[in-house]
């Protein structure tokens, strides 16, 4: 009983590592190549759009075995299971991330663009100051709507072998064979997971909205 | 390297693959659609002993992985009602289920975007609940929200992988079990991931003519 249950919160505690990981690589992965894909310089834009359509286009669950069978031959290096997890996930949903990104910036007033240049303000400290903090309101909600989509893409790792929940559910499965309560159990921790995002999520969006009326307006 | 015979030799398996894909898929959206439509409605409710454990339901079911689903279906559920568990039908109905979290809440947006009057009116006109839903709000519910349907039909269709977990002999595990017997995975790999992509870009082409068709200002 007790060896089940440190085998549950050791895959638990992954799950939540993994998720951590890949959310950084994914918000950096979103961030360059939504801005990327509005970017002046055309190789920059195609190159971005390429990367988001690739990713966008194929399964999460083909792109991870990919990377960890496939990529290896063509490097002649192979990347240990955690490694490619956390890479797959974060350029998973970063590709989605990324499309979010770029409408969020498009949807910054052209006023606020104006205005920033008449400041004397370049291009870096327009989209540092002025464009990207206003974007991040709209960037929050799908965010955290594609955290939980990643939260739920972590569990495909147990199919490379990674101990996440997933993987340490079934192989209590295995020695248990208590498999609704095992599988219950699993699904209701990642729930709890998902609650937890959604919650420090809503609590970010009240924080970036500090000093806004209701209509939005500064 | 890569190399065009092994390209050549694993093709047809892979698209036999796609073609379990595709039937999962179709089954699965089918059943998606209408378990969507039947939880949008019953949240509707104004009996709350029904609304509110459909919306927790649907909350669970769209926050926790579809593998776990898959497995929870698979050795569980099905066993437990005596069912004979066959991969297709489980990753068939896990989908359907996982999915209808989903088009619920597109048929839910498109149900709030019909305006307070339309309802109004079809009291006046003295018709039913059922009536009201069926000829009046959901005929203008539904074909505004038909593109955002479609978008989940393609996010369905690149789950389908997570059914080779309960052996359902779709693309990828097609193309594992080639590169374990041959190993080789460079080629079956690469190749799922450009059917996948074709596939997927294809789709996306016809929901943006289906959209246009749907949302011109004619209709």
């Amino acid at each position: 009983m007790n060896q089940t249950l440190s085998l549950l919160l050791q895959g638990l505690w992954n799950t939540v590592l993994l998720t951590a990981a890949a959310a950084v690589v994914a918000a950096a992965c979103a961030l360059l190549a939504g801005m990327g894909r509005i970017s002046r310089d055309p190789i920059v834009r195609a190159v971005s759009a390429l990367y988001v359509e690739l990713f966008r286009g194929t399964s999460a669950l083909v792109q991870l075995f990919w990377f960890y069978f496939a990529l290896p031959i063509l490097l002649g290096v192979s990347l240990p299971a955690f490694v490619a997890g956390v890479l797959v996930l974060g350029l998973n949903i970063g590709s989605y991330g990324a499309e979010v990104v770029r409408g969020a910036i498009l949807a910054v007033p052209r006023s606020q663009h104006e205005a920033a240049s008449a400041l004397g303000f370049t291009r870096r400290q327009r989209m540092r100051y002025v464009v990207l903090p206003q974007a991040a309101r709209a960037i929050l909600p799908p965010a955290g709507n594609l955290l939980i989509e990643l939260l739920k893409a972590t569990a495909l790792v147990s199919m490379i072998t990674i101990t996440d929940l997933t993987y340490a559910a079934d192989r209590v499965r295995e020695h248990t064979m208590q498999t609704g309560l095992v599988y219950g159990v699993t699904l209701l921790l990642y729930f709890t997971l998902a609650l937890v995002i959604t919650g420090g999520v809503r609590f970010l969006e009240r924080r970036v909205s500090v000093g806004l009326r209701q209509d939005g307006v500064h | 390297m890569w190399s065009w015979d092994v390209a050549i030799e694993v093709m047809p398996l892979l698209l036999r693959g796609l073609w379990v894909t595709l039937q999962a898929v179709f089954w699965g959206m089918l059943l998606a659609l209408v378990l969507g439509l039947a939880w949008a409605l019953l949240r509707r409710s104004p009996r709350r002993v029904i609304a509110w454990p459909v919306r927790a339901l649907v909350e669970f079911v769209r926050s926790t992985p579809l593998l776990v689903q898959l497995y929870f279906l698979y050795y569980f559920v099905l066993p437990a009602i005596g069912m004979r568990a066959e991969p297709l039908v489980t990753g068939v109905v896990a989908l359907g289920i996982h999915f209808s979290a989903y088009t619920s809440e597109v048929y839910r947006a498109g149900i709030e975007a019909v305006p307070v009057g339309q309802w109004e009116a079809s009291q006046t006109l003295n018709l039913t609940g059922w009536q009201t839903y069926r000829h009046v709000v959901l005929p203008q519910a539904i074909p505004p929200v038909v593109p955002a349907l479609g978008n989940y039909l393609i996010a369905m269709f690149k789950e389908t992988p997570l059914l080779s977990a309960i052996t359902v002999v779709e693309m990828l595990q097609r193309a594992l079990n080639f590169g374990s017997v041959h190993f080789r995975y460079l080629e079956p790999l690469t190749l799922v991931g450009a059917l996948f992509l074709i596939v997927s870009l294809l789709s996306g082409i016809l929901i943006r003519t289906v959209e246009r068709r749907f949302l011109s200002p004619a209709r």
